[in-house]
């Protein structure tokens, strides 16, 4: 990896260069403008972080779950440097009144928030980490939904030639990922879309340039490296439901009472600890914002 | 090909000396001790990386010792099966001295493999720990498995042979095939989405298991002859 000091002074002498040189360059220097960068971002008060201290970035960076990069915890680390993740251009479309590609750039605009999150994966293991993005609503005011629009769909990119995963013997899920959201999940203050984490652009095992986050439900409900955004009048069905419909539903909202098929919810491993001892809580400790989200809803029922 | 003889007779002449050294006491003691280290050493090493470094197992230590005794205890298994079939094909009687010590450090990897889900997973809540057991079927095959391969266990001294009697014994012992077959399974059912690797052990266990068939076995003997 680049250092940070030389990359930084690699940019302030392709500006002195002047445009025409910085152009036949352009090839190298879109390589290292992948590159983790300092991402500067406001802290918002009304998040406060949770009580647990964030987690070593070097854990949140290398034990990731992206099958694009492979099955296992440790490939997206090692796999996901092949991914370009500049230029990118995102596709907003659906029920909306200005359809647009919107450059990632434009998004990078847009005043920034650090908000620390509790993550809570399906597998029972948990995280704290320090995002850095904007709430989706603010994309959505770039697009002008219409009443039609009552569901939110999210596309991470797929690409074979970059993506080693995606030419397992054994396809592990149907690419490319999608997942998605009731309109109103989707508009909630707490739901965002990440460009960055740690103070630092996002690094690709961890869904570079931009992905989801919605911190009231199971981890996999937030696509990574996200290509396109659907607003939709009908319930979409997301790549894990459609890999195992009675394990993973289109709600996925952490919830102790309600057990995965296979394993109990009950409780989560904060990692990196040894004894999963923390008790897992409804909506991730999130009820007190999102609760009424689904009131009267039979939470078992719409897992 | 003019050249084809010469490995098989190499082969032979190996063969030949590992039957002979079989045959010496001091050599079998010496093979094992080796033996004994190599299979002790992947159940100590985990605990041991983690005792030097927190992190040196990853984010999720825990994880990875369920899965490494998961691991290594249906490797060891699958060693203590390839015994009988390689004593078969090679026709060296003296390789049956090393499968007990085989199929007890199975066992043990298999201990510390409950043992640490018990821990690390339930956190020894009991009430939580039978709900896993009864509603959650690779959970349910897993410690069928276990207390199979516990009767095994207790069943393996030479005192036991004898008290037992050697007819009696051996189909005791055959309960080793229905418990590598509930291991298989249970590591298949546990997996989220990638079954490669569950699907290679049970290739191998298929295998293994075929070479007792009544219509194998003879085949593997006249391979030596």
């Amino acid at each position: 990896m680049t250092p940070e000091a030389v990359y930084h002074n690699r940019r302030a002498l392709l500006g002195l260069m002047g445009t025409g040189l910085a152009s036949v360059m352009l090839n190298g220097e879109s390589k290292a403008a992948s590159k983790i960068e300092p991402l500067a971002a406001q802290k918002n008060p009304a998040f406060p972080p949770p009580s647990d201290p964030p987690t070593d970035i070097k854990l949140a960076t290398t034990y990731n779950n992206y099958y694009e990069f492979g099955t296992s915890k440790s490939a997206p680390a090692r796999e996901a440097e092949s991914l370009t993740v500049r230029p990118w251009t995102v596709e907003v479309t659906g029920e909306v009144m200005k359809p647009r590609r919107i450059d990632l750039e434009e998004l990078l605009r847009l005043p920034l928030e650090e908000r620390i999150y509790r993550f809570r994966c399906v597998e029972a293991w948990s995280m704290v980490v320090p995002w850095i993005g904007f709430e989706f609503r603010q994309l959505a005011a770039l697009v002008e939904p219409t009443s039609k629009a009552k569901f939110v769909r999210f596309t991470s990119v797929a690409r074979p030639e970059e993506m080693s995963g995606l030419h397992a013997n054994l396809p592990s899920l149907d690419w490319p990922y999608t997942d998605g959201l009731r309109i109103d999940e989707a508009m909630h203050p707490l739901t965002l879309m990440v460009v960055g984490m740690y103070g630092q652009t996002l690094p690709n095992q961890n869904g570079a340039p931009l992905r989801l986050m919605v911190p009231w439900k199971y981890g996999f409900k937030n696509a990574k490296s996200i290509v396109k955004i659907e607003f939709l009048e009908k319930q979409p069905v997301g790549s894990w439901t459609k890999a195992a419909m009675h394990e993973y539903g289109f709600y996925s909202n952490v919830n102790p009472q309600v057990d995965h098929p296979r394993w109990s919810q009950k409780r989560e491993r904060l990692l990196p600890a040894l004894f999963a001892s923390r008790e897992t809580e409804l909506f991730n400790g999130y009820g007190a914002q999102v609760a009424s989200l689904y009131a009267g809803m039979d939470l078992k029922a719409n897992f | 090909m003019e050249t084809s003889a010469s490995p098989v007779s190499s082969r032979l002449s190996l063969t030949d000396a590992l039957d002979k050294a079989l045959k010496q006491p001091k050599m079998v003691l010496i093979l094992k001790v080796i033996l004994f280290a190599a299979c002790l050493w992947p159940l100590i090493e985990p605990p041991l990386h983690l005792y030097r470094d927190p992190l040196a197992l990853g984010a999720n230590p825990a994880e990875h010792i369920i899965r490494d005794y998961g691991d290594w205890a249906l490797q060891l298994l699958l060693l203590t099966l390839l015994i009988t079939p390689l004593r078969l094909w090679l026709g060296v009687g003296g390789l049956l001295r090393f499968r007990r010590m085989l199929g007890l450090f199975a066992f043990a990897a298999l201990c510390l493999h409950v043992l640490a889900y018990l821990g690390f997973d339930r956190f020894f809540i009991w009430d939580e720990i039978w709900a896993d057991l009864i509603k959650r079927p690779f959970i349910t095959l897993g410690m069928i498995g276990f207390l199979l391969l516990l009767v095994l266990a207790l069943t393996s001294s030479r005192a036991m042979v004898l008290r037992l009697g050697g007819a009696v014994w051996t189909r005791i012992h055959k309960l080793i095939y229905p418990a590598s077959i509930l291991a298989v399974v249970h590591y298949w059912l546990m997996v989220k989405r990638d079954v490669t690797e569950p699907l290679i052990y049970a290739c191998l266990l298929f295998m293994l298991l075929a070479a007792r068939l009544p219509q194998i076995r003879p085949w593997l003997k006249k391979r030596r002859a």
